[in-house]
Order: C-alpha cells, then sequence, then structure tokens
C-alpha cells in the first residue's frame, strides 16, 4: 500500500558507507606488511595469495566507490558540498589502487628489498600505514561530526586528528629520505634496473601517506566552510 | 426548506459517513508522518507508536480541535448567501467532503503526499464561488489561511533550527554531554507539556464547559509541563547507560535519552495533529449538522453538537487501529537516519506550530509542518541528506490539490443538487 508519507524526504546517508570504504581501504593496504614478509622469504607462492587479496579488496573498494556515487544524486541537502565528498572519496581510493600497484609491481618483477635495508624498509611501510589509519580514524569521525552539526568540540578533535597525521606524514617522509641515502650506498650491488624500481617503490609508499594527508586536507577543508 | 424537512436525517447520514470515512482515511494515512519519525529512530514500536497516537490523536481532537473546525464549518464562506437556500450549503459541505475523501483516496494509491487540509479548503473555495456566487467565500479569510500555509513551515523550520541549535550548546557541545542531556532533556518536555497544554486549555476547552482565565491557564499548563518533565526524568534515570556503546559512537547513549524525549514529542505530534486535521473531516459535517437541525435557519453562533468532535476522534483512531501497523512497516525502514536528537527538535517545533495554529483556528498541514521543521534540523547541518526533489513534490502537490479539490467538489455539488430536487 503505497503511503502519502513524508519520509521520502529522508535520503540514504553517505557518511557510512564513506566510512566503509576507508575500512576497506586500510585492510586493503594493511596487506602489504604480510605481503613484503614473504618477499623476503623469497616464498612467491603466499606473496602471490596476498597480492591476490590486496587486489580482492581494492576490487571491493571500487564497488563501494561506484555505489557510493549513485546515493549522491543532485538535489540533495546535505551538510557537507557533495564535490567536496566525492573528492573525499576519490582520495581514498587513491590509496587502495597505490597498493595494488606496489604490490603488483613488486611481484610482477619478483623484486627483492636489500637485506641492508629490509629493517627499515619495513618501518617506513609501518609508518605509511599509521598514516592511513589515522586518516581512517579522522573519517570514523564524521558522524559525531553530523550528531553536533559539525562545529564546536567535536571539530577540535578532529582537527587535533588531522595535526598527527600531519606528523606521521612529516615522519614519512624523513625515512623515505633515509632509505634513499642508504639505497644509494649500496646501489651498485644490485642490478641497476632492479635499483629503478626500487626508487619507485619507496615514492609509491611514500604516496600512501602523501594521500591519507590528502584525506585530512579535504576533512579540513570541509570543517572550514562550516 | 422543504427539502431539509424530508431528507434532513438522510443528508446527516450521508455527510456523517462520508465525514467517518474520512477521519478514517486521515487516521490511517497521517499517522505515518506524526509518529514515523519515533518510530524510524527506535524511540518506539509501532504498537507503541499506534497505541500513543491513538490516545492523542483523540485527545487533540476532541479537546483542541473546535476552534478549527468552526473555521472550516462557517469561516470560509459567508452564511448570509445562504439564508434563502441553506439547502445548497448542505449539498455544497457534503459535496466538499466527497471531493476530499475521493482525492485523498486517489492520491493514497499513487503516493502522492497531498494535505487533506488543502484539499477540504479547496473544495469549499470551489462549490461556494462556483456553484453559488463568487461573493459567497470570505476571500479575505481565505486569503488568510493560504497565507498561513506559507508562513507555518517557515515557521516551524525557524523554530526547529532554534531547538536544534539550543540542544547543541546546552547538550552535545558540552564536555560531558549524558549529563547535560540528563540535566536539560526534561527542560523541552517540559516545554512540550507547557505549550501544548496552554494552547488547548485557553482555546479548546470551552465546548467542555470549562472556562479559565489566562492566569489559571498559565498556571495550569506550568503545573501539567512540570509533571510531564518530572515523569520523563523517572524514565530518563532508569537509562542504562552502557559505555561500551559510546565506543562505536561516541553519542549513543546522549541519543538513548534523547529517545525518551522524542516519545513525548511523538504524543505531542500526534495530540496536535489530531487537533488540527480532525477539522477536514468534520468541520464540513458539523454545517451539515447544524443547518438541518435547525430547520434551515443558518445561526452562525450555534454550538458545535456534542457528537461531532468524538466522531471524528473515534474515525481516526479506526483508521489507525486498522491500517496504522501496515503503514507504519512500510515507511519505517526509510527514516533510519534520523536519531532522536534530530527528530525531537522537528516533531517539538512542528507540534507547537500546528497546536498554535487550532488555537487560532487556523487549518494548516501537518505534514508541511513538519517538512518545514525537518529543513530546518537540515539548515543547522543536523541530517546527513535530505531530498529536495521530493520536498518539491511536496510543495507541488499541494499547489495542485487545490484546484482538484475545487474541481471535484463543484461537480459533486451540482450532482447532489440535481438528485434532491
Amino acid at each position: 500500500m503505497p503511503v502519502n508519507s513524508i519520509f521520502g524526504v529522508f535520503a540514504k546517508s553517505p557518511i557510512k558507507p564513506i566510512q566503509l570504504h576507508m575500512d576497506k581501504v586500510a585492510v586493503c593496504s594493511e596487506l602489504l606488511l604480510p605481503f613484503f614478509e614473504a618477499c623476503s622469504k623469497n616464498n612467491w607462492v603466499e606473496a602471490e595469495q596476498v597480492r591476490q587479496q590486496i587486489s580482492q579488496y581494492e576490487q571491493d573498494a571500487d564497488e563501494l566507490k561506484r555505489e557510493l556515487r549513485l546515493t549522491l544524486p543532485k538535489g540533495l541537502f546535505m551538510p557537507i558540498d557533495r564535490a567536496d565528498l566525492i573528492e573525499l572519496v576519490n582520495r581514498q581510493d587513491k590509496i587502495a589502487n597505490t597498493a595494488k600497484d606496489i604490490a603488483g609491481r613488486v611481484y610482477g618483477r619478483q623484486l627483492q628489498i636489500p637485506n641492508e635495508i629490509f629493517v627499515d624498509f619495513m618501518a617506513y611501510i609501518q609508518r605509511s600505514l599509521d598514516a592511513i589509519e589515522q586518516a581512517k580514524n579522522a573519517i570514523n569521525e564524521l558522524d559525531e561530526l553530523l550528531e553536533t552539526g559539525f562545529k564546536g568540540r567535536e571539530v577540535d578533535i578532529v582537527t587535533k586528528m588531522i595535526e598527527v597525521l600531519e606528523t606521521i606524514e612529516d615522519d614519512t617522509d624523513s625515512l623515505q629520505i633515509k632509505l634513499r641515502r642508504n639505497l644509494l650506498a649500496i646501489e651498485d650491488n644490485y642490478k641497476p634496473v632492479d635499483v629503478m624500481f626500487l626508487y619507485k617503490i619507496l615514492e609509491w609508499i611514500g604516496s600512501l601517506a602523501d594521500h591519507s594527508e590528502l584525506i585530512g586536507t579535504q576533512l579540513e577543508l570541509i570543517l572550514v566552510r562550516s | 426548506m422543504d427539502i431539509l424537512n424530508t431528507y434532513g436525517s438522510m443528508l446527516i447520514l450521508l455527510a456523517g459517513t462520508v465525514g467517518f470515512l474520512m477521519a478514517w482515511g486521515i487516521g490511517a494515512n497521517d499517522v505515518a508522518n506524526a509518529m514515523g519519525t519515533s518510530v524510524g529512530s527506535k524511540a518506539l514500536t509501532i504498537k507503541q507508536a499506534i497505541i500513543i497516537a491513538m490516545i492523542f490523536e483523540f485527545s487533540g481532537a476532541y479537546l483542541a480541535g473546535g476552534e478549527v473546525t468552526s473555521t472550516i464549518r462557517k469561516g470560509i464562506i459567508d452564511a448570509a448567501y445562504f439564508i434563502d437556500q441553506p439547502e445548497l450549503l448542505v449539498y455544497g459541505m457534503t459535496a466538499a467532503l466527497l471531493a476530499a475523501g475521493l482525492w485523498l483516496i486517489i492520491a493514497s494509491f499513487y503516493g502522492w503526499p497531498v494535505s487533506t487540509t488543502h484539499s477540504i479548503v479547496g473544495a469549499i473555495v470551489g462549490f461556494s464561488a462556483v456553484g453559488v456566487g463568487v461573493d459567497s467565500v470570505t476571500w479575505s479569510k481565505v486569503v488568510g489561511i493560504v497565507g498561513s500555509w506559507i508562513i507555518t513551515p517557515l515557521i516551524s523550520g525557524i523554530i526547529a533550527y532554534l531547538i536544534f541549535m539550543s540542544s547543541q550548546k546546552l547538550i552535545f557541545n558540552t564536555k560531558d554531554p549524558i549529563a547535560n542531556a540528563k540535566r536539560y532533556v526534561p527542560l523541552y518536555m517540559f516545554l512540550a507539556g507547557f505549550v501544548l497544554s496552554l494552547v488547548t486549555i485557553t482555546k479548546g476547552l470551552k465546548h467542555i464547559g470549562l472556562h479559565f482565565t489566562l492566569i489559571e491557564a498559565v498556571i495550569l499548563a506550568i503545573v501539567i509541563g512540570a509533571v510531564v518533565a518530572i515523569i520523563g526524568k523517572v524514565f530518563i534515570n532508569r537509562v542504562k547507560i552502557d559505555p561500551q556503546a559510546d565506543k562505536e559512537m561516541h553519542f549513543a547513549n546522549v541519543e538513548k535519552i534523547f529517545a525518551i524525549l522524542m516519545i513525548v514529542t511523538a504524543c505531542a505530534m500526534a495530540f496536535a495533529h489530531g487537533s488540527n486535521d480532525v477539522a477536514n473531516a468534520i468541520g464540513p459535517l458539523a454545517a451539515v449538522v447544524n443547518i438541518v437541525e435547525h430547520n434551515g435557519e443558518i445561526t452562525a453562533k450555534a454550538q458545535l453538537a456534542w457528537w461531532i468532535l468524538p466522531l471524528g476522534g473515534v474515525g481516526i483512531v479506526l483508521g489507525l487501529a486498522v491500517f496504522g501497523k501496515r503503514v507504519m512497516a512500510t515507511i519505517g525502514h526509510g527514516i533510519t537516519h534520523l536519531t532522536p536528537s534530530r527528530g525531537f527538535a522537528a516533531e517539538l517545533a512542528a507540534a507547537s506550530t500546528v497546536v498554535i495554529a487550532s488555537g487560532t483556528g487556523l487549518p494548516i498541514s501537518t505534514t508541511q509542518t513538519l517538512v518545514g521543521a525537518v529543513l530546518g534540523v537540515g539548515m543547522a547541518r543536523g541530517i546527513a541528506a535530505l531530498n529536495l526533489g521530493v520536498v518539491r513534490n511536496i510543495v507541488i502537490s499541494w499547489v495542485v490539490t487545490l484546484p482538484i479539490g475545487a474541481g471535484l467538489s463543484i461537480v459533486f455539488f451540482y450532482l447532489l443538487k440535481s438528485i434532491f430536487s
């Protein structure tokens, strides 16, 4: 029985889907740790399994992104600008894409991380993952922000989280500089093409943290516009 | 005059049946709007919502429905034009009921959000202006009513915005939202109880023989508001604060406290709805009964027959009882994004606006007042996403309803006229 109720006025909230997407992105990129562990052990069977998982999560995230876009037709009246939300999700999605590219490239070339820099390398990945985790925490505050009408104390909490995110990203920058320097010292011992790809991989891991920081920037922008 | 003597009881029976069915339809349909926010935010189960709606819709209709009923009965048309042909007024009012009822059925079938208020006002203006003469309509009154349809959603939106902002300032945006919720939520309960009882006492209770001075009324309203707040406080103290719940969502426990408040505002909403919308069903009926019982003499000062308001109330309650559950079930899923802290602001604002309109005798649309309130909360950035397309449809549907109500009632008017003469 059709009802002439007013409840069509309430559209589906985009906040939960954005958070789900970010969760998926975080799970996807965290798999880089076991992936590089497997690579270091020369266990390419296991590495391939993990790579497939990463790829699967990346696809899931894409699917969520598409669904989210469908819940954001024009003509919605939202506390956050529609374009800002779409940009936020795009930035989240870039993290998953980058994680997939890293795993794909490393596996495809069966690229080994030199033992001399392996510990630092893993610390570098961990710190980049920290940045993603921090971005996820900030995204998780979106529903609290809605509860408080994007004002006041909750805004301060999120602003602090974004500051922490920026410090983490700074850390990854200095870790990257250190790794590059160490790699430069030993690069003559390895195949030149491999070394070139190693530099590339270092860059991409750095961009995991960069994209996370950009999520923070976008959130800040959303809060400033309020 | 002969016609009224011969067919008088038959005409009353006809108008009574249609009016009763109309009240039934209002109960079945509009309960969703009045109670849906409470069910959607899980403050109430469907069964609880229906029981509350039955009690408060009836009380609203019976205690505070008199003023609007009298506007519909005799405010829109100028009775002087009917003194020589009172039977025309009887046909017309019956035609208006038939027209509004039919339009309600059609709109429900297609799921259009039409307003019964707009259809009945359009219908009365229609038969009177076309069937009797353009001057038989009290246009100044009609302009006032139509103006109120624009102003009331606006006012209700502003009130909702202010209520929501105040709850942010007093509760959400503080160091200890749970403690502040416990402290300030009873205040909102008091407000709901105070406004509703003040309007009811000053405007509604005359017809059941109770008269109060303004000061007595204010004191009584304060007492009722305080009683509501104290009962609410008892229930708030019983709310189990679950620290685990706040890990997921910081405000989960605060929302639990607001859920209690939402039960109060849902009662208020049902009461307000009953007080304004019962008139759409029984206002025309009251006019018919009045004329027939006075043998065609149109007495502007005549009292409302005692059984008319209860008849409308019972109609609404029966509509609720029979269809309420199904209606609620269909809408229950769509509105899970409305948390109690938002729902209460919208309901309290809408209920206050509607009940004040009822007190001044203005027939307004409960639905549109509620939509205005929801938009007000949206303006305060309290709701994740609102469909402006649906809002536009609601606005269009009320613009369209006026000519359609008028057209249908003109057709029924001439039909009745040719049948009985």
